[in-house]
C-alpha cells in the first residue's frame, strides 16, 4: 500500500467521521444538562437542507454553514418548547423531532433535488492542501478544524469553567441547582440550542462537503449513530473525538478492505465493529463501577418544573 | 365534556358523508380509477424512485381526471410493506405497482385478500391471477456501458459500488464486464457491496475507496448520484444510474442507463380502464424503450462512442445480445453454451460471476 493511497484513506476517514463528531458533541451538552434529545436525526437534516438551500441560492458555502447552524437552533428549538416550557415527555418528542425533521427537510428540498453546488474546499493554500502527504494535515475544510476545535473548547468549558460547573450541575441535580438560584430552565434552552446548532452544522457536512446536493434522508441514519457514541464516550468530550473517529475509521476501513479484495475477513463482520466496541465498553464501564450508572448525567430524561 | 360530544358527532357526520361517494360509486361508472404506487425510497432521490414516480407524473399526464394516482414512499422492504400495500387496497385503488424487488412476497399475500384489485410487482418473479410482474433489462444498458468502459479505461480496472447479491444486480455486474472484456480481455472489475440501497455517504466513501484501489470508472448500482460526484471530484470517469445525473458530475459522467416506466404504466392503466388487463411477465429493454441511454459525454472517444453506438442498434435490432457464450463461472464451469444465448431463466437467477469479477 503506498503513501497516497494511505493518505486518501486519512482524508476519507476525517470527512466521515467529522458530521457525526459535531452532532454527537452537541448532544453531549444537551445530555450533561440533563436533558436527552433524541431528534438529533431530524435536526441534522433540517441543518442539511437549509445549508443547502442557502448555499444553492447565495453561491456561498460559507453562508450555508451559518443557515445550517441557524436551521438546527429552530429546530431544536420546537423541542425546548415542548419539552422544558410544557414539560412533555423527551424521549416521545425527540423521536417526534426526527420525524418531523425528515418530513420537513423533505418538503423544503423538493425544489433543490438534482442541483449541485460547488464543494467547501480546503482552507489552506493549494502549496498545503494539495501537497501530496501534507495534506492529511492541511488539507481538510472548514468544518473539520472547527470540529477539533469545538471538542477541546467543549472540554474546556464543561471541566475548567463555572458557567460549565453550572451546566454540570443542572444535568446532576436539577432542584438543588435551582434552590441555589440557577435559572434550570434557562440554561437547558441554552444546552439544547447549542446542540441544535451543532447538529444542523453535522448535517450540513452532508449536504455543502461529502454528497453536495440534496436527496432525501441525505443523512441516512447517522443522528443514531451520534447519539449512541454520546454513551460509548460516557459523557466526555476527549473520549467522544476518539469515538467518533474509531467509528469513522471502520466506516472507512470496511469499504478499502472491501475494495482491495480482502477476503479473510468477512466484511460484514467488520461492519458490525463499532456496534461490538460500543458492547465491550458499556460492559466495561459498568463492571468497573457498583453503582451501574455509567456516568451518565443523573437527571438526564427527566423533567423539572420549578416548584 | 361538550367538546368530546361534538367531536364524536363531527367524527360520525365525515364518515357518514365519505361513506357517501362510496355507495353511489356502483351506479356511476365514471369514478376515476385509483392507481397506487408503493416505493422503497424517497422520490426525491433522483434515482430509481424518483423515475417510477416520473412514471406515476406521466400517468396523471396522459389520463387527467379520468385517474386519481397516491403513492407511498420510503416503505422498507420485507414483512413490513404488506402495509404499506394493503392500505393502498383498501384506500379503494384498483392497480397497484409495487416497485421494488423485496415488495414480492407482501404483494402476493395481500393479492390473496383483494382479488378484485390488480397488483404489478417490479423486478420479481411470482405472479397470481391478479399479479403481474415488470421489469427493464438495465443489464442491456450495462453492456453498453461496459463497452464504454473498456474503451475509456486506462488503467484497466472498473469499480463497482453495489447495493446487495441478488439476480438483478449479479447479472448487471456480468453484463458489463463481459462487454468490457470484450475491448480489453485483461479488464477488471472490483465490486464494493454497500449493503443499502441508498446511503448518498457511505455509496460516496465505497466510490473513494475503489479510486484509491486503482479504479478509473465508476459504475453503481445503488441509488443516489453521490458515487458521480466522488468520481468527478476525484477525476474519474462515471455513468448515471436510473436518470440522467450529468448535472451532478458534468466532466464525469460519460452517460446514463435511464429507466423509463411511463411507457409501460400508461399501457395497463388504459388495460385495467377497458377490462382486458391480465397478468403476465414484461420484460422490455431498449427495444421497448424502458431502457434507454443518456446523451454520451463530448469526452468519450470516437471509438468508444462508435462502439456503443454499434451495441445500442444491435441489441435493439436483435442482433446482439449481451449474454453470448461460451459464459463460464469463476469455477470454469460452463454456464451458456458456445453460440447460445443466455435464456431469461438463467439470467433471473443468476448467481454466479463470470472470470476478472471481484465481488
Amino acid at each position: 500500500m503506498t503513501s497516497a493511497i494511505l493518505v486518501s484513506i486519512l482524508m476519507t476517514l476525517v470527512a466521515a467521521s467529522t458530521p457525526i463528531l459535531l452532532a454527537a458533541l452537541g448532544e453531549l451538552v444537551v445530555e450533561k444538562s440533563g436533558v436527552l434529545n433524541l431528534g438529533v436525526e431530524g435536526m441534522m437534516l433540517c441543518g442539511a437542507v437549509a445549508g443547502f438551500a442557502v448555499a444553492f441560492s447565495t453561491g456561498s458555502t460559507g453562508l450555508g454553514l451559518v443557515a445550517a447552524a441557524i436551521a438546527g437552533i429552530a429546530t431544536a428549538m420546537v423541542f425546548a418548547v415542548l419539552t422544558l416550557s410544557l414539560t412533555a415527555n423527551q424521549v416521545a418528542t425527540g423521536l417526534a423531532l426526527t420525524i418531523f425533521g425528515v418530513g420537513a427537510s423533505s418538503l423544503i428540498g423538493a425544489g433543490f433535488v438534482g442541483k449541485t453546488i460547488t464543494r467547501l474546499g480546503p482552507v489552506f493554500p493549494e502549496s498545503l492542501s494539495g501537497h501530496p502527504w501534507l495534506r492529511a494535515v492541511f488539507g481538510h475544510d472548514i468544518v473539520v478544524y472547527l470540529s477539533l476545535a469545538l471538542v477541546f473548547g467543549v472540554g474546556f468549558f464543561l471541566r475548567r469553567t463555572r458557567a460549565g460547573l453550572i451546566l454540570r450541575a443542572v444535568g446532576e441535580n436539577d432542584a438543588s441547582a435551582h434552590a441555589i438560584g440557577y435559572p434550570v430552565i434557562a440554561i437547558r434552552y441554552g444546552a439544547i440550542a447549542f446542540g441544535g446548532a451543532l447538529a444542523g452544522l453535522g448535517g450540513a457536512y452532508f449536504s455543502l462537503a461529502l454528497t453536495p446536493m440534496w436527496a432525501d434522508r441525505l443523512t441516512a441514519g447517522r443522528g443514531w449513530i451520534a447519539l449512541a457514541l454520546v454513551v460509548f464516550a460516557a459523557w466526555k468530550p476527549g473520549r467522544l473525538l476518539l469515538g467518533a473517529y474509531l467509528f469513522g475509521a471502520v466506516m472507512t476501513l470496511e469499504l478499502q478492505a472491501k475494495a482491495a479484495g480482502v477476503t479473510w475477513l468477512a466484511p460484514e463482520l467488520l461492519a458490525t465493529a463499532p456496534y461490538l466496541a460500543t458492547i465491550a465498553v458499556l460492559t466495561m464501564m459498568s463492571l468497573g463501577r457498583k453503582t451501574g450508572r455509567l456516568d451518565a448525567p443523573a437527571c438526564l430524561g427527566k423533567p423539572f418544573s420549578a416548584s | 365534556m361538550t367538546s368530546i360530544i361534538t367531536r364524536r358527532r363531527m367524527t360520525f357526520g365525515a364518515a357518514a358523508a365519505s361513506a357517501l361517494p362510496l355507495l353511489g360509486r356502483g351506479a356511476q361508472a365514471q369514478a376515476p380509477l385509483g392507481v397506487g404506487f408503493v416505493y422503497v425510497g424517497p422520490i426525491g432521490d433522483h434515482g430509481y424512485t424518483w423515475t417510477h414516480d416520473q412514471g406515476r407524473l406521466a400517468l396523471e399526464k396522459e389520463y387527467g381526471a379520468k385517474i386519481k394516482t397516491s403513492f407511498i414512499e420510503n416503505v422498507a422492504e420485507g414483512p413490513d410493506a404488506a402495509r404499506a400495500i394493503r392500505q393502498l387496497a383498501q384506500a379503494g385503488n384498483q392497480l397497484i405497482f409495487a416497485t421494488s424487488f423485496g415488495f414480492m412476497n407482501p404483494t402476493i399475500q395481500v393479492a390473496k385478500q383483494f382479488p378484485k384489485i390488480k397488483f404489478e410487482h417490479a423486478t420479481g418473479y411470482q405472479r397470481a391471477e391478479n399479479v403481474a410482474t415488470y421489469n427493464a433489462r438495465f443489464y442491456e444498458g450495462r453492456a453498453v456501458i461496459g463497452t464504454i468502459a473498456g474503451h475509456m479505461s486506462k488503467s484497466g480496472q472498473a469499480g463497482y459500488v453495489a447495493s446487495f447479491p441478488i439476480p438483478e444486480v449479479v447479472m448487471g455486474i456480468n453484463a458489463f464486464h463481459l462487454a468490457a472484456r470484450k475491448v480489453n480481455p485483461n479488464f477488471k472489475t472490483k465490486v464494493i457491496w454497500a449493503s443499502t440501497w441508498y446511503d448518498p455517504a457511505k455509496e460516496a466513501d465505497a466510490a473513494k475507496a475503489l479510486i484509491d484501489q486503482g479504479a478509473d470508472m465508476i459504475t453503481q448500482h445503488t441509488d443516489s448520484a453521490a458515487p458521480l460526484q466522488a468520481a468527478e471530484q476525484r477525476g474519474v470517469f462515471a455513468f448515471g444510474q436510473a436518470s440522467d445525473m450529468s448535472a451532478f458530475a458534468p466532466k464525469a459522467h460519460l452517460t446514463a442507463i435511464v429507466d423509463d416506466w411511463s411507457g409501460y404504466y400508461i399501457k395497463r392503466v388504459k388495460e385495467v380502464m377497458d377490462g382486458t388487463w391480465k397478468t403476465g411477465d414484461v420484460w422490455g429493454g431498449l427495444k421497448e424503450g424502458m431502457v434507454r441511454m443518456a446523451p454520451f459525454n463530448p469526452a468519450m472517444t470516437p471509438a468508444a462512442r462508435a462502439a456503443a453506438e454499434e451495441l445500442v442498434k444491435g441489441i435493439t435490432a436483435g442482433t446482439l445480445h449481451p449474454f453470448t457464450g461460451e459464459l463460464k463461472d469463476q469455477k470454469g464451469e460452463v454456464r451458456v453454451k458456445a453460440g447460445e444465448t443466455a435464456s431469461d431463466e438463467i439470467l433471473s437467477k443468476m448467481d454466479w460471476y463470470v472470470d476478472g469479477v471481484q465481488a
